[in-house]
């Protein structure tokens, strides 16, 4: 049996209604979780770009690419298992930022490469981008102070260098 | 041309070559019903369910290798094609279903008799389409029609919104088809076909493994080919029956769950496993990891996603499985293997299929003399049950294309709109429909429309008075509990055929069976039933359990078992007389095994 691992995959898909249905359907019917999933269009409208996480054997992911590649409106399929990436998620967290926090949590998010991008008298909106460790880890940090609302977009990749899809 | 969208869909349905529509109307499709008045080469065959629609069309693609189209109304009209699609799907059918949608303003605002077709029958049509714009019509239909029958054949649906149809527009045909986003590959790895022939002229003990996937190619000839060339035993799936002639003596006849013993032992001890357009299904298979322990495996496919999905080829080959096999039959040696195929020769002989000689009537011989009957030049349909494993094991197919059944999805009610839709295309070879008396009652409103076309069916019911297939298993896993399996109030057969304009007759022993086959063959401007009363509690043998192996396979019916029933009426064959045929009824003994 191979191992159960962490899969970053790339969908080239034609941009029109549905796509991301079927594509959803297919992970579901076969019983694939799917970890994240980002979608938007390209440098060419007409097609979209779909990074999906999922956690399975080799075997199986294969089988999900393969299954995904017969969709006719897939284009393109790349499981990035073995090519050098740059990964990245963004986060925004709304955070509780009382005036004796404000320094703390404004230094967090200096370490962090973070940004406040908004503000209020209780509250901070952070901006992160990175990792989803580093996000985990900003998440857990900033946990004691109280996070009030925490979206992240799903996981982004491209491969590295002039290597593409 | 300004013409309207209905206009359009039939001319381009016209240049796909469609001669034949399986349909039913509503609202949503009255503008395409209008307009086939003016397409008389197009002939509509209103059906009276639609699901009968969707499995006629199936039966018409798969009898003909052409593509089968079914037309259906908005709603509850395209939900009740739900069921021939899945079917369609499974067993890689090529066929459009045209759906009509309500108004384009309408959509998503739960209409009257909306519903989402291409969304609830996404995961069971290779692809659809929803037609937004009639400028697009043209276009998406030709699409349609590539998809279906290209690549690894399937079904795909059209949803055409009312005022799309109505919709006027400037048509100009379409002369082909550029799908950038599919491509199926065809020509298989000039390598891996290399390979694939070392491994053969190594092999000592192969065997052809051949699925459905070799009739959708027409891959007849050149499975042959390769089998005689190598002198290699073939054995085939339920869907790959007829891919080889199962009187050649180099065929083993079907493997699998119901499959001959000697091919399932053949494939336990084969060292080259040669699979033509199989997918290991797990009636095949039972248990993999102990299916075929020894073997090294060829997978040859159009569809790259069904290798490895089961099990990992050593040599696997993507593409066009007659292509693949021209290629292969110019490369391989053929070394022979006398030794094996004698093994296999013995084998035959110390496991024959077998059932009783009993003077009691068993659906078996049946069959057996519906391939004489017909010179095994009949095109058989069949239902879903023990009926249809008896068929398979017993017809005995000499060609592709010969025998229609529901596989992938195992769909009761798929048999008489199935010979409906085979006979319509191929009007010239007689049409035998093998059912039960559980599944003919799925779809049995069908019957009209062979009366109407008088079209020739002979429909065979096996009628055991059980839901056989689930009573077997009742019995034998589940200490017979007869839980919900008891069909004995059924309606009187003949009787019903006769009221749809049948041609009936019933027949209660094996001296009758002959004679009531023959008087159907003879019979030629309508449909005949024929209500077999057979052995109420025969099994099917051999017998592999669901995702077990060779070893727990029971070949034949173990001798310690109660006998089968006496199930014996006095008169031979009888013709039209019910009067003595109810009496008949009510003095048989309802036996129950121990
Ligand atoms: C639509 C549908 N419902 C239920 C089943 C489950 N099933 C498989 S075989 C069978 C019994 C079939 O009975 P019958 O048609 O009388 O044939 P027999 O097995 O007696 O030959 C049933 C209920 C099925 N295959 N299809």
């Amino acid at each position: 049996m191979t191992q159960t691992q962490q899969h970053t995959i790339s969908v080239l898909v034609e941009n029109k209604p549905g796509v991301l249905a079927r594509v959803a359907l297919l992970f579901s019917r076969r019983g694939y979780n799917i970890e994240s999933l980002a979608v938007s269009i390209t440098e060419n409208p007409s097609i979209s770009r779909m990074t999906v996480v999922v956690n399975g054997d080799e075997q199986e992911v294969e089988q999900i690419t393969k299954q995904l590649h017969k969709l006719i409106d897939v284009s393109k399929v790349q499981d990035y298992i073995d090519v050098p990436i740059i990964a990245r998620e963004l986060a925004l967290i709304k955070v509780n930022a009382e005036v004796n926090n404000r320094t703390a949590i404004l230094q967090l998010v200096e370490i962090f490469r973070g940004r406040v991008i908004d503000m209020s008298d209780k509250t901070f909106v952070i901006e992160v981008t990175g990792g989803n460790d580093k996000i985990d880890a900003l998440e857990k940090l900033l946990e004691p102070y109280g996070i009030r609302e925490l979206v992240r977009t799903g996981r982004i990749a491209m491969a590295r260098g002039v290597r593409g899809m | 041309m300004r013409v309207k969208g209905s206009r359009a869909l039939l001319e381009s349905l016209k240049r796909e070559g469609v001669d034949t529509i399986f349909g039913y109307p509503g609202g949503a499709v009255i503008p395409i019903y209008d307009m086939i008045y003016q397409f008389p080469d197009i002939r509509h065959i209103l059906v009276r369910h639609e699901q009968g629609a969707g499995h006629m069309a199936e039966g018409y693609a798969l009898a003909t290798g052409k593509v089968g189209v079914c037309l259906a109304t908005s709603g509850p009209g395209a939900t009740n094609l739900v069921t021939p699609l899945a079917d369609a799907m499974m067993d890689s059918v090529p066929i459009v279903a045209i759906t009509g949608q309500v108004r384009s303003n309408l959509i998503g605002t739960d209409a009257f008799q909306e519903a989402d077709i291409t969304g609830i029958t996404m995961p069971i049509t290779k692809h659809n389409w929803l037609v937004k714009d009639v400028n697009q019509l043209p276009e998406i239909v030709a699409e349609a029609f590539h998809v279906a029958r290209s690549g690894r054949p399937g079904p795909v649906l059209i949803d055409i919104p009312r005022d799309v149809s109505d919709a006027e527009f400037e048509y100009t045909p379409v002369e082909s088809v550029d799908i950038p986003t599919y491509k199926p590959t065809t020509r298989g790895h000039s390598v891996q076909i290399k390979r694939a022939a070392e491994l053969i002229d190594q092999a000592k003990k192969p065997i052809l493994y051949v699925g459905g996937g070799a009739n959708h190619a027409y891959a007849f000839n050149e499975v042959r080919e390769l089998a005689e060339k190598i002198n290699t035993p073939v054995t085939t799936t339920l869907k790959g029956l007829g891919a080889f002639p199962e009187t050649h003596p180099l065929s083993l006849g079907m493997l699998g769950m119901h499959g001959t013993a000697y091919a399932n032992y053949a494939v336990s001890e084969c060292d080259l496993l040669i699979a033509v357009g199989a997918r290991f299904d797990d009636r095949v298979t039972g248990k993999v990891a102990e299916w075929v322990p020894n073997a090294k495996i060829i997978h040859i496919d159009i569809d790259p996603a069904e290798i490895g999905k089961v099990l990992l080829a050593d040599v696997p080959i993507v593409g066009d499985v007659k292509a693949i096999l021209t290629e292969l039959n110019k490369v391989v040696k053929g070394k022979q293997h006398p030794e094996w195929v004698s093994q296999i020769n013995k084998l035959k002989q110390d496991f024959p299929l077998h059932y009783p000689n009993d003077g009691v009537l068993h659906g078996q011989y049946v069959i057996e003399q519906i391939g004489e009957v017909s010179n095994h030049d009949a095109i058989c349909v069949t239902d879903v049950g023990q009926h249809q494993m008896w068929a398979a094991q017993f017809f005995k197919c000499e060609r592709p294309r010969q025998f229609v059944t529901s596989g992938g999805l195992g769909t009761m009610g798929f048999g008489l709109p199935a010979a409906i839709g085979a006979q319509f295309g191929a009007p010239d070879k007689p049409v035998f429909c093998v059912t039960g008396d559980g599944s003919i009652q799925m779809c049995i409103q069908e019957l009209m429309v062979a009366t109407i076309y008088k079209l020739p069916i002979k429909i065979c019911i096996l009628n055991n008075q059980f839901l056989g297939m689930v009573r077997q298993w009742q019995e034998l896993f589940h200490e017979n509990r007869y839980s919900s399996v008891d069909l004995e109030a059924s309606p009187d057969f003949v009787k019903l055929a006769e009221a749809y304009g049948a041609h009936a007759i019933r027949c209660f022993k094996p001296s009758g069976v002959r004679a009531a086959l023959e008087e159907a063959m003879s019979i030629t401007d309508r449909p005949t039933v024929l209500d077999f009363r057979i052995s109420k509690e025969e099994n099917v043998y051999p017998m592999i359990p669901s995702g077990g192996t060779i070893h727990q396979m029971v070949v034949q019916r173990p001798p310690d078992m109660v006998p089968l029933d006496s199930y014996i009426a006095s008169e031979t064959y009888m013709g039209e007389d019910d009067q003595a045929t109810q009496e008949e009824k009510e003095t048989v003994p309802v036996p129950r095994a121990k």
